[in-house]
């Protein structure tokens, strides 16, 4: 199951130069972007692993995009997303937040029903991939 | 229930286009024919002729050069390598509208020469020539010396000096006083770490980047010698010629007219005079040195107009230069001698301070 967190889940896997274009797009609002990296996408999962820090002061796509090749070689089998952070007063939140790579099999969650007093459900979702231990969820 | 969720997965091309490319960046719809790399002109039959002086118009080229020679006094060579380099890219991005694929060019530079001959001004213009020639896709400058490329331990260099690259790509990376980069006397130095790292981008990420080096002659050959590596990998040694009387003359000139002064009529043998003999005289900076003597002929005409004998002064009083505000100077002592004694006219320590001289 293709889970869809962040935008554009629901369009197909963008391409590199698709990427390209949306970092140029955060980078010309002034965003600085991160990358971060995670093997449990559940999607209250809110704390991915930071691939370094932010990347402040940059003002090209292809230093952001060397981060993104970089995480993705070091880790092929996990979730890759980018944030954008809108750091202005007001909206300090972020902007934009998309996945630039997912794994190759997604197992998708189970939903367990719990049943509580005067027949209360209620609802768990799981992910497949964390039965097993971290670093083993997405070896084919 | 269906019909929504048909609709929801039927049109997603129509989705695609409208959301996911923001900004100007937008890629032709897939319909359209491809258009090359090269820009938004279209791709040429093979037996088209381009008329390369209409081409050579439309970039605005011959404006920037134009702009560089009227604000630039001599620096001759190195006018006509920035020729060069825009005549290339000019025929590079014609050849690539013909279909001929062309390897980015290398557009590293070194830029040697005497102090105050120039090389930071000129690479402070250059982000923004290749910028409007098409090669760079920001045109910003990143100027780095030594502490911003070297860590301070072990491990720290890599992170630091990818940081910088980062930053400076799609611009001009601007290595001031490069040969401190590498300290021959200390093989531990994590100066080589960072030449590592930045030969490598250097030769890997050559369409993000341009980098520049800048430094004494001597001690970058000192460099270049310890570091082969880095020499054959910029295309374009820079040598800046050290300026003549008349050039820095002009240099005079220009940089009175910035402050607002004039010099006046009978000032003028004076202040070839003054060039002449400064020229002549040990740790001569050049156009650096210009600017030192107008600043301080410039507290010495302030302190004649307040200490005068007529206390009323006019416009053309504030705004000119006296041969008196020159001849003030210490080399037209008479006696070079080795020792620095203050500059005569102007208490000491009043100077803008910036060179010993």
């Amino acid at each position: 199951m293709r889970i869809t967190q962040g935008t554009f889940s629901h369009l197909p896997d963008l391409t590199d130069d698709e990427i390209t274009a949306q970092i140029g797009y955060c980078l010309d609002n002034g965003w600085p972007l991160s990358v971060e990296f995670t093997d449990d996408p559940h999607p209250r999962n809110t704390y991915w692993e930071m691939w370094g820090l932010p990347m402040f002061d940059l003002a090209d796509p292809a230093g952001v995009m060397l981060e993104v090749d970089a995480c993705r070689t070091t880790h092929p089998d996990c979730y890759v997303k980018l944030n954008a952070y809108d750091a202005r007063l007001g909206r300090q939140t972020t902007a934009l937040s998309f996945i630039v790579q997912r794994p190759e099999p997604e197992p998708g969650f189970r939903l367990d029903r719990h049943e509580g007093a005067d027949r209360r459900i209620t609802y768990t979702t799981t992910s497949y991939a964390t039965g097993r231990p971290q670093g083993e969820r997405y070896l084919a | 229930m269906c019909a929504v969720r048909m609709n929801g997965l039927g049109d997603r091309s129509a989705v695609r286009r409208g959301f996911a490319m923001p900004g100007s960046a937008v890629a032709p719809a897939p319909e359209v024919a491809p258009v090359d790399d090269g820009g938004a002109a279209p791709s040429l039959a093979p037996d088209a002729v381009v008329d390369l002086a209409a081409e050579r118009s439309a970039t605005g080229v011959d404006e920037l050069l134009a702009v560089l020679d009227a604000e630039l006094v001599g620096l001759a060579p190195v006018k006509a390598r920035i020729a060069e380099i825009a005549a290339l890219l000019l025929v590079d991005r014609t050849r690539a509208r013909f279909g001929i694929s062309t390897a980015p060019p290398n557009l590293h530079m070194c830029f040697t020469g005497g102090p105050g001959t120039g090389k930071t001004t000129v690479a402070l213009r250059m982000a923004g020539l290749l910028h409007r020639l098409g090669y760079l896709r920001r045109g910003h400058l990143v100027t780095v010396t030594r502490d911003d490329l070297v860590g301070q331990y072990v491990g720290h260099t890599a992170p630091k000096t990818r940081d910088v690259l980062k930053r400076a790509m799609g611009g001009v990376l601007f290595i001031d006083e490069a040969y401190y980069l590498h300290k021959a006397e200390n093989e531990r130095d994590y100066g080589s770490e960072s030449i590592e790292i930045l030969l490598q981008v250097m030769e890997n990420h050559r369409d993000d980047v341009v980098v520049i080096l800048a430094g004494y002659a001597a001690e970058m050959d000192v460099f270049f010698r310890s570091n082969p590596g880095m020499s054959s990998r910029i295309a374009h040694h820079i040598t800046f010629p050290a300026y003549t009387a008349d050039e820095l003359e002009q240099i005079a000139d220009r940089m009175a007219d910035q402050l607002g002064y004039v010099f006046a009529p009978d000032t003028r043998p004076v202040l070839r005079d003054y060039l002449e003999r400064r020229m002549a005289r040990p740790r001569f900076a050049n156009a650096r040195s210009v600017r030192n003597a107008v600043e301080r002929a410039r507290l010495r005409q302030a302190r004649r107009l307040v200490d005068g004998p007529d206390p009323r002064v006019d416009r053309d009083a504030l705004t000119t230069i006296e041969p008196a505000d020159l001849l003030a100077s210490r080399v037209f002592d008479p006696e070079p001698d080795g020792t620095e004694p203050g500059e005569r006219g102007t208490a000491e320590g009043c100077g803008s301070g910036t060179m010993p001289e």
